[in-house]
């Protein structure tokens, strides 16, 4: 029993993971109906600034924030050099640019960083909290820096004016231009935020997998996995989502397919819910008038 | 002596390939409502996007002494140009509020804009009764008085309206009118009226032009243009 | 004007296909057996991308999961051959024939998918399938982790017409023979009546539906055909290569492969030749510039072709075409 509730809470903590992940690839949907295929390699990359702060003996909390702010920059710098001027151009030339952006960010961290493994540090203690058998310090601490940054954005989008103008540039480009919102500088800070939402996912799942350019991939497919089973067009879907990718992950993982398969599982989780109900648990379907 | 708030000279627009303006010259005068009357596809929606630069232009437009054929939409809108598009452009899935506060975004002064926002409830009593709610579930009426309160909140010098009696029921379309003359005269919003209803539209407004196919085949005041034989018979009915 | 048609409906320079085929026909005896490897890889994306654009050009669907048909047409491929020793030609028709019913299966459900969630859910394909073949409870007949080493196929004759027939030149020969079966069923395809029903779906799908084009058949009975394509290919590089692994198909293939079409240019049969080409010497060139970060090279030089030539090289060269032309009066 205390092993099951350890794979459930296991699954909560890479779950936060993913959600966080998926908001960010709903966040650029969202304003801009392109899925962000290179979301996984920018989370990578700024991992490794955290590490590359962290090794010169920046405090982890320090390197921590610097990241965040040096990834939202990366994201805004992305999004107006080399994203906008294609923003117009067929969904397959933007998919191929999206490509182009992946690979290049995976070679220069191979060639950075070089490609052996890297330990990353955790800023929780080794120790289990409190004492309790079925959960680490860092599973309990990454659960909660994801609520709390999930909160955070949250709040902002509801309550400040700027995420109020970030909504609407989403949802009606044209009518935003309307009311002065410059729409285009809303994108960029759309990917900002996205990259940096990115950098703390990569921050808490570093520690558990291990810090390589390849390290993301996987758990970009779940992100994926997890957008679309909440609806690729509704930020609490992802978000839950995750949460449910996570732990069904775990849980078929321990004791139903073994570790091999996990990712056929996320496959054919895919394919079910698109099938099923392709517009997310939680997306609006559309209904287009002929 | 009356100011000429926006001036026109041999605008060209249309859409891709497609030039549907072909050399529009226009004067507003500061303070008036002028309307700007047509069949369907004359060029009149297009004349409102062209001004608020939704869509590419050739030829010149001053707004207040200032070309503004070269600006941005955002930048444009910040001079004081509001523009109630056709098909209203509500915010669908924000709440009533919240599009209020978006008309508002730009303003600097937060407390007046505040303030604004409550006089735009008075003008508008049902929308204040569906404050919270969310704007895509609005009657077509209330959408289209949210889309003139968001302007409004503005403060803007110019209001550009595209067809605000579209699709709504007469009692409806009089309150809106009503609206606008009490806008006009006591805020002092010049305003730009793109109507199908020729005849409520040539009440209201002090001044008219007439677009034919892209081309301007008549302007001046309303009063004369009612009088026309060619415009009683095809646009007003008589 | 024929300058507005589509290009697959311009007539065929049939000058140049003939030079061009005698071209190809010489061409072995001329290089290294290495580049004569590298020459029949280029054929089999070639092969692999005509499948690809009749989905995504064609049909107007994506799929970012087309190496999974190479890997499982390379599997059949070598599966046959190894343990059922079969000959690699009797191969070739039987992976086009499981690809096509794989694929049309896979895209019976999938299909019901538009844009974004379809590439999302064979991207999901492209991922898992590498896991899937490494599977221990497979691998008596994947070969597992390490994959399947194949006898390389010799040639038939010791000479042909004088000059000297290797194994190499024997494949090249076999290869450019399967690209131009292949490639004539593509034209035939899309210039018939599956060609237009599959234009139809892309450009106005209601309308299509409502003329009485069974819609999910076509789009189901179009990503069977690309798969099938495809799983040719895969089939012919298993025989070239001699040895199938799950590693040498990961998601990265699938990428390559969608690169590969858009650079080249998307709904031009011409165009699958030059994305060939990328795919397969561009690395190298990216290798020669930069040995430390050669795909951060490939990837500078994706995104600068998507700015400068946005409808591919066919495109670029259809545009060099129509202004060197002189418009008739």
């Amino acid at each position: 029993m205390e092993t099951f509730i350890h794979q459930v809470v296991a699954g909560i903590a890479t779950g936060g993971v993913y959600a966080s992940l998926a908001l960010a690839l709903v966040m650029i949907y969202q304003s801009t109906h392109h899925i962000n295929f290179a979301q996984g390699e920018i989370a990578m990359f700024a991992t490794y600034m955290a590490w590359t702060l962290i090794n010169a003996g920046v405090s982890y909390w320090l390197a921590f924030t610097c990241t965040i702010l040096l990834a939202f920059a990366l994201g805004v710098l992305i999004q107006r050099i080399i994203i906008r001027p294609v923003e117009n151009a067929p969904v397959l030339n933007i998919v191929v640019v999206f490509i182009g952006l992946l690979v290049i960010l995976n070679s220069i961290a191979g060639w950075v960083f070089t490609y052996t493994i890297k330990a990353f540090p955790s800023p929780f203690p080794k120790e289990p909290p409190f004492g309790l058998h079925f959960i680490s310090s860092h599973e309990l601490g990454s659960i909660g820096v994801t609520l709390v940054l999930l909160l955070m954005l949250y709040g902002f989008f509801k309550f400040t004016p700027l995420g109020l103008a970030m909504r609407a540039a989403a949802q009606n480009p044209d009518s935003s231009r309307l009311v002065g919102i410059r729409v285009g500088w809303m994108l960029a800070l759309g990917w900002g935020l996205a990259a940096a939402i990115g950098s703390v996912a990569g921050m808490m799942i570093a520690p558990v997998v291990f810090l390589e350019p390849n390290m993301m991939s996987g758990i970009l497919l779940y992100a994926f996995a997890a957008a679309l089973v909440g609806g690729i067009d509704s930020p609490g879907g992802a978000v839950l989502g995750g949460f449910i990718v996570g732990i069904l992950e775990n849980i078929l993982g321990a004791y139903v397919i073994g570790t091999e398969l996990k990712l056929s599982v996320a496959l054919v989780l895919i394919i079910v819910v698109l099938t099923i109900k392709p517009a997310g648990l939680f997306g609006k379907v559309i209904v287009s008038r002929v | 002596m009356s100011r000429t708030l926006l001036q026109v000279n041999d605008l060209h627009a249309g859409y891709g390939a497609t030039e549907v303006l072909h050399g529009l010259t226009m004067n507003i005068e500061e303070g008036s409502i002028t309307t700007l009357l047509g069949a369907n596809g004359a060029g009149k929606t297009t004349t409102l996007r062209a001004l608020s630069k939704m869509i590419k232009v050739r030829g010149q437009i001053q707004f207040d002494g200032q070309a503004i054929e070269g600006k941005s939409t955002e930048d444009i809108v910040r001079l004081g140009v509001a523009h109630v598009p056709d098909g209203r452009g509500t915010f669908g899935s924000l709440s009533t509020e919240e599009n209020l506060q978006l008309g508002g975004y730009t303003r600097k002064d937060k407390h007046e804009a505040a303030l604004d926002q409550e006089k735009m409830y008075s003008y508008f009593p049902r929308l204040k009764e569906r404050r919270q709610q969310q704007a895509g579930t609005l009657s077509g009426g209330e959408q289209q008085m949210l889309a003139i309160a968001r302007a409004l909140m503005l403060r803007p010098r110019l209001l550009l309206l595209d067809e605000p009696s579209f699709g709504l029921a007469p009692l409806i379309v009089r309150e809106i009118f009503d609206i606008m003359r009490t806008i006009n005269e006591k805020d002092k919003v010049t305003i730009l009226l793109v109507e199908q209803n020729a005849a409520m539209a040539l009440d209201l407004a002090k001044y008219a032009y007439l677009l034919e196919t892209g081309k301007l085949v008549l302007s001046g005041l309303s009063e004369d243009l009612k009088q026309d034989e060619a415009v009683r018979r095809s646009y007003l009915g008589h | 004007m024929s300058s507005n048609l589509p290009s697959h409906e311009k007539t065929i320079p049939w000058i140049w296909l003939v030079l061009g085929l005698l071209g190809a026909c010489a061409l072995p005896f001329f290089i290294t057996n290495y580049h004569v490897f590298q020459v029949s890889m280029v054929l089999t994306y070639a092969i692999a991308l005509v499948g690809l654009n009749i989905l995504i050009g064609y049909s107007g669907q994506i799929s970012l999961g087309h190496g999974a048909f190479l890997a499982i047409g390379a599997y059949t491929s070598a599966i046959l051959m190894d343990k059922a020793d079969m000959p690699y030609w009797i191969t070739i028709p039987i992976a086009a024939a499981v690809c096509l019913v794989v694929g049309f299966l896979f895209g019976l459900p999938a299909l019901r998918l538009e844009g974004h969630y379809l590439a999302l859910a064979t991207f999901a394909l492209a991922v898992s399938l590498p896991q899937l073949l490494k599977f221990k409870h497979l691998e008596f007949l994947t070969g597992g982790v390490q994959g399947i080493v194949i006898m390389k196929p010799e040639a038939p004759w010791e000479t042909l017409f004088g000059l000297k027939l290797n194994s190499d030149r024997w494949l090249y020969f076999f290869t450019l023979a399967v690209t131009v079966v292949m490639f004539m069923i593509g034209w035939n395809l899309i210039r018939g009546r599956v060609g237009r029903a599959l234009i139809a779906i892309r450009d106005q799908p209601i309308a299509a539906a409502s003329m009485g084009i069974n819609t999910p058949l076509y789009k189901s009975l179009a990503f069977g055909v690309s798969a099938m394509f495809t799983g040719v290919a895969g089939a012919l590089s298993a025989i070239l290569v001699a040895f199938v692994a799950p590693d040498s198909f990961t998601v990265f293939l699938s990428i390559t492969l969608m690169v590969g079409m858009v650079v080249g240019g998307v709904t031009s049969l011409p165009g699958a030749l030059y994305g060939a080409l990328f795919i397969q010497f561009i690395p190298n060139i990216a290798d020669q510039i930069s040995k430390a970060a050669p795909w951060a090279i490939y990837g500078v030089m994706l995104i600068l072709f998507m700015y400068t030539m946005p409808t591919g090289i066919a495109g670029l060269l259809r545009l060099i075409g129509q202004k060197l032309r002189p418009t008739h009066p």
